[in-house]
């Protein structure tokens, strides 16, 4: 039996190794049992060392599909990665059919994997933390995401806010971006409370940019699910802006049409002059 | 006012324009050297209000004092709402500092037309110019261009912003001129097709062989509003067919008539049509990425009018019933995307996964498509639809059961 264990960070490249080492000495799903560091040992204790690791090659497809299935925390999904790359091997064309139910689940997988990441890159709110003096503006932000993707979101924030230092710290791991170097480490962290002042501008426009008249509760919460909402400054307008909606719609439809302010006619009938002259 | 006082004028004021998109422009970041912000292909919709809509870009007016007279527009001259306005270092900030916290992908600024409208536009690209260049700001931005300004101004927009949009609002010319007599619906053209051939005089190297300066990257686009004036569905799925045939635009917009706060005699409030502009983005989506003619979508309406209660694909798979039902094991991509419950992505998994072996009933739920949908019209390894393709009935399987009329 093997027990392949992965680290936290790197996790991906440590599946790989392990998976090439197992794969090219044929070694069969139903004798590997993957699991993540930070879980105990299960039934078959340290397993047998690895086989060395030779030469093989997989579709093309197969590595970026990997990568992002590596950071699913469902349970399984490294093993049924590990089965899939074993028939990748007789049949290149495997990945392309979605109707196999093996396939359709790793790209289930990859898909959750891509949203949460997607939800990331959209909901860390940045607070700033800029002591007096200091050279380059500092932030921070809490975050809680679903997988494992601080590693594949990383980058996007890195090439985003490269003129500041900022650093995202989730559950397990932080990571800092210093003077335009990148680090990540993992480790358990304390939920974060943090504000900003600048967050009052950012209620103020969430508040005024809804229009109360095309209330779609349903639309908001499948792009905006209820989880991300405790580390969203803005979520908590959302209840009342919902309350008032129907008689806000209400009173400007009850309102008389006002009279139009004097310089209005002035400037209407100049224009229109300008209109017939051209 | 201060700056918050503000931003709740003119951001309330922004709010009836549809667009929000900030994708498809150039690749661009801010690692290694000066500067903020990045755009990475597919926009970001930073976050969500109760209205479904989301918040991708900080969408503001300049300002909301209006010389036009335009009756569905909360800003017209004759309104008696509140009048802010921005200065160019206030939108700066406001951009920059929002982005720095990660709420927004970048600006979208519009404005009511003050002076003239060379006037405000020259205000508007200072704005864009001072972003780019004074800030080094590499994230999104969407400028609202005013027709009548002059070339040269719309020249500069294009080569600092990455889309550029003029709004039609009304689908027709004659509603236009009555309920915006300020603007020409002609003028509005001529200047679309302005920036067309701007993008793609852009496209072509110089004649030492560089590549030129990008202009307007994201392209442009335009909206239109429904419901306001009498224009069916079939005549506003034409002016959008022209306008993406003749500017290449990327979008057009379709806003349901909103109640706005002090509105004008001339255009009584209504419900907002929200299922209507549903219709017809979904009819938008079938001429842009399904192969459809406007003409063909309009000849399953009735008096012009898309079916609120079935979507108008279905509608049209239910008034050409001769042309199902569809072998998914033979049929070429064309056809697939007709199938009601097929969508882009299901059709490119099937004629994928095809060439595995033969597909049955339980392969395309594997695949994702809506198999009850798409089952009357549809022929599969293991499943034929039989009579059910010319039932009747079959339109009543499909739409909302009726309501049952309650006692008095």
């Amino acid at each position: 039996m093997y027990t392949p264990r992965l680290p936290r960070l790197e996790a991906f490249a440590a599946w790989r190794d392990a998976a090439r080492a197992l794969a090219s000495n044929d070694v069969a799903a139903d004798r590997v049992v993957w699991a993540m560091e930070e879980e105990t040992p299960g039934l078959f204790g340290e397993g047998a060392p690895l086989p060395p690791a030779r030469e093989m090659t997989v579709p093309k497809d197969f590595v970026p599909l990997a990568r992002l299935v590596c950071a699913n925390s469902a349970a399984g999904a490294h093993d049924l990665l590990y089965r899939v790359l074993l028939r990748c091997r007789s049949n290149a064309r495997l990945l392309g059919n979605r109707a196999d139910a093996e396939v359709q689940q790793l790209e289930a997988w990859a898909k959750h994997v891509r949203r949460d990441m997607h939800k990331m890159k959209a909901f860390v709110r940045f607070r700033e933390v800029t002591p007096p003096g200091a050279n380059r503006r500092q932030f921070l932000s809490w975050f809680e995401p679903e997988h494992r993707i601080e590693e594949l979101t990383a980058g996007f924030f890195a090439r985003r806010f490269a003129d500041m230092d900022w650093v995202i710290v989730t559950p397990e791991v932080t990571v800092r971006f210093k003077n335009e170097e990148l680090s990540l480490e993992a480790g358990t962290n304390a939920k974060l409370d943090l504000s900003d002042a600048t967050e009052e501008l950012w209620l103020t426009y969430y508040a005024n940019t809804f229009n109360p008249a095309r209330v779609k509760i349903k639309a908001m919460q499948s792009e905006m699910p209820k989880k991300y909402w405790k580390n969203l400054p803005e979520a908590a307008l959302i209840p009342d802006m919902i309350a008032q909606a129907e008689a806000r719609v209400r009173q400007m439809q009850e309102n008389a049409p006002t009279l139009p302010p004097l310089r209005a006619e002035r400037i209407t009938a100049r224009l229109r002059a300008d209109t017939l002259k051209r | 006012m201060n700056l918050q006082e503000k931003l709740a004028v003119l951001s309330d004021a922004a709010k009836y324009d549809a667009s929000c998109a900030s994708s498809g422009t150039t690749r661009r970041n801010s690692a290694g050297g000066k500067g903020l912000g990045s755009t990475e292909g597919s926009g970001i919709c930073h976050a969500y209000t109760p209205d479904g809509r989301c918040i991708s870009l900080l969408k503001i007016l300049m300002t909301n004092f209006c010389i036009y007279d335009c009756a569905y527009c909360i800003n017209r001259v004759s309104s008696q709402v509140q009048r802010a306005r921005f200065t160019v270092e206030e939108v700066v900030h406001l951009t920059t500092e929002f982005y720095r916290r990660n709420y927004i992908e970048g600006l979208f600024l519009s404005s009511g037309i003050i002076k003239s409208p060379d006037d405000t536009m020259a205000d508007m690209v200072r704005i864009a110019r001072e972003l780019r260049e004074v800030h080094h700001f590499r994230g999104y931005i969407h400028l609202k261009t005013i027709p009548d300004a002059s070339p040269e101004l719309i020249e500069q927009a294009g080569l600092l912003a990455d889309r550029l949009s003029m709004n039609v609002e009304l689908p027709t010319d004659a509603g236009l001129q009555a309920y915006a007599p300020e603007k020409n619906a002609g003028e509005i053209r001529r200047a679309m097709g302005r920036v067309h051939e701007r993008k793609q005089a852009a496209k072509e190297r110089t004649h030492t062989g560089r590549r030129a300066d990008k202009f307007a990257p994201a392209g442009q686009s335009t909206q239109l509003i429904v419901g306001a004036d009498g224009a069916s569905d079939a005549t506003i799925l034409n002016s959008s067919t022209r306008l993406y045939s003749n500017y290449k635009l990327k979008r057009v917009y379709y806003s349901a008539f909103s109640p706005i706060p002090d509105s004008t005699a001339a255009l009584p409030l209504i419900k907002p049509p929200l299922i209507r502009e549903h219709r017809l983005y979904q009819a938008d989506w079938l001429l842009r990425f399904y192969g459809y003619e406007a003409e063909e979508i309009a000849s399953a309406t009735t008096g012009g009018m898309l079916d609120l209660e079935i979507d108008p694909k279905l509608a049209w798979a239910l008034a050409n019933r001769h042309l199902f039902p569809v072998d998914i094991n033979r049929a070429g991509k064309d056809m697939l995307l007709r199938v009601p419950g097929f969508g882009t992505k299901s059709v490119g998994r099937i004629l994928s996964a095809r060439r595995s072996g033969a597909l049955g009933y339980g392969d395309l739920t594997r695949i994702g498509a809506l198999v009850n949908k798409a089952k009357p019209f549809i022929v599969t390894r293991d499943w034929s639809p039989g009579s059910m393709t010319d039932a009747a009935n079959l339109r009543a399987r499909f739409a909302p059961k009726p309501q049952q009329l309650s006692l008095l």
